[in-house]
């Protein structure tokens, strides 16, 4: 069966989750939600999934399907009380990450006059400093990976060690899934290193879609490729209508034959 | 004759003239969801300014932004969510309309509503702890504990509310209210927070008609935190009110096309739904909904 880069990076996300255990994995956006339920199928059946509203779903339905036995209410003030909890996994988008693991979906530019107004700090500043955090970045580009966010949203390792250890004792930044890679902040002192490259993605040009230097080799490993059950999952259970070809279309990279 | 409580039923008028410039105003619901935007219209209608708006933001902080009411805005996102970014609030902050912003982490709003809700300064937090919330508010500050683990903390303040707007979908002529939709978002919190609040609901019903059909854990206020009901059918359009409706995303897809389009398109939109009063508003919205059929 033929792996797509949309399947390659619904595993590499499930993949984030797999060792979490039992806590409530928070995905943010629909490959997020992809690799989640994934994950919940596969490698880590005791995850607490959400309708991403205010239920806490027994079953793993499709991608935007509603109706599932229910086990549970997750209210967004409970949603506070699980971060402050601690046992929570959130993936979240990025407008900007930069290679100390800080991320911004705040504001471009000068906070005080911005250039481009996004959506604001939402929980990103409470979550990095609680609760284990991933990002996923559909287009991965030199307009996201950034020298330096303009506005420091999600708390990367340095800064939360500079905050002191109420900010660093749980900030914990785990993985970075990107259309082209899978990088987390494991380089020196902390920064964002390359972990894989997907099948078809050469380490070059991840680095030149990157403004800050990776530090990669060219000894980097390829992403795994999707197994043939996780295949059928993602297709016939999980998004047989093919919503993840909206995140990273189905032509990005060539098919790659497992 | 025993005596009852009292009859709080107020006009959507009554309620919007008990505000007064430079207020502090906290309005309910979250983003595009159950928002109290009768309430709301009625404020862009008004002659109010300098007001002081703490809210998890959608349209209610667009549209007031748009008319230029806002002085001080207090909010951790502002959003659509069908569509992310609030155009009107894009707008509003890439040509500094808003004089000042305070943007905080989503978590340190709700404790700092539930701060004023406890009558206490500030309550401790880790959030907002290495982001850029402390950097760009400068005046936010930590709080050592003061037991032996010794950690730095930020003490969020309490945000205090002159008056708290919210929209619900039962209430009765007392103040007593339920939602019974998924979500009871933080309109318990707000109403505490604030020295009156002025709840409008899908419906006005009799006491014993809030729990009739529906669980007692839904009375999500009681009376002693409530000045002013108001019922406004259809009030929190176009955001969600479920299960009475859900958002109107035909009419949202017209609201953000207008208010990302030029001044005359915006123009255009205010003098076919904002012009006039609420029964005005929502015959407006009924003509564009069968123009659309």
């Amino acid at each position: 069966m033929d792996a797509t880069r949309a399947d390659v990076c619904a595993a590499a996300v499930a993949d984030a989750f797999k060792d979490d255990g039992e806590i409530f994995a928070s995905p943010m956006g629909l490959m997020p939600m992809l690799g989640v339920r994934l994950a919940k199928l596969t490698s880590n059946p005791d995850l607490v999934i959400s309708d991403g509203e205010s239920l806490f779903l027994a079953g793993v339905p499709p991608l935007l399907a509603k109706a599932d036995v229910v086990e549970g209410w997750i209210p967004f003030r409970r949603v506070f009380d699980v971060v402050a909890y601690g046992k929570r996994h959130v993936m979240m988008g990025a407008t900007q990450l930069d290679r100390e693991g800080n991320q911004n979906i705040s504001a471009i530019g000068e906070f005080a006059r911005p250039k481009r107004q996004l959506l604001g700090s939402r929980g990103a500043p409470g979550n990095t400093v609680n609760n284990r955090t991933s990002y996923w970045v559909p287009r991965h580009s030199t307009r996201v990976f950034v020298e330096q966010v303009d506005v420091v949203s999600g708390v990367g390792p340095r800064r939360a060690r500079q905050a002191g250890p109420a900010a660093s004792r749980f900030n914990d930044i785990h993985r970075i899934v990107t259309n082209l890679a899978v990088l987390d902040v494991g380089g020196p002192d902390d920064t964002v290193r390359l972990v894989s490259v997907h099948p078809g993605v050469t380490v070059d040009e991840v680095q030149a879609a990157t403004r800050f230097d990776l530090g990669a080799g060219s000894d980097v490993p390829e992403t795994r490729l999707p197994t043939t059950e996780e295949l059928v999952i993602i297709r016939e259970v999980l998004d047989p209508k093919g919503l993840r070809f909206k995140e990273v279309p189905q032509e990005a990279g060539q098919e790659t034959r497992q | 004759m025993t005596k009852g409580p009292r009859d709080k039923t107020m006009t959507i008028d009554e309620v919007v003239g008990e505000l007064k410039d430079g207020m502090t105003v906290g309005i309910g619901g979250w983003g595009p969801r159950r928002k109290p935007m009768a309430l709301v219209r009625a404020i862009l209608r008004s002659d109010l300014r300098d007001l002081t708006l703490v809210s998890w933001g959608g349209a209610d902080v667009g549209l007031l932004a748009r008319a230029g009411k806002i002085r001080r805005l207090v909010y951790a996102f502002v959003s659509l969510d069908s569509i992310p970014l609030e155009p009107n609030f894009q707008r509003a902050r890439q040509q500094g309309t808003i004089p000042e912003v305070v943007e905080l982490d989503e978590g340190m709003f709700m404790t700092g509503l539930r701060a004023a809700a406890q009558r206490l300064p500030f309550l401790p937090m880790r959030a907002g702890l290495g982001s850029d919330v402390m950097v760009n508010n400068p005046w936010l500050r930590t709080v050592t504990s003061p037991y032996d683990d010794g950690e730095e903390l930020v003490a969020v303040p309490a945000l205090k509310l002159d008056v708290a707007l919210v929209h619900l979908n039962r209430a009765d002529r007392h103040g007593n209210a339920t939602y019974l939709g998924p979500d009871p978002y933080f309109d318990d919190l707000f109403a505490m927070a604030a020295d009156r609040t002025y709840v409008s609901c899908e419906q006005v019903v009799d006491t014993a008609g809030l729990t009739v059909d529906t669980p007692v854990q839904r009375l999500l206020l009681s009376r002693m935190m409530v000045s002013g009901v108001v019922e406004t059918p259809n009030g929190a359009h176009f955001t969600t009110c479920t299960p009475d409706y859900e958002r109107d995303e035909a009419f949202q897809k017209a609201y953000a096309a207008a208010a990302s389009g030029t001044d005359d398109e915006w123009a255009a939109f205010e003098k076919r739904f904002l012009a006039g009063d609420e029964a005005a508003y929502q015959a407006a919205v009924r003509e564009l909904a069968e123009e659309g059929a």
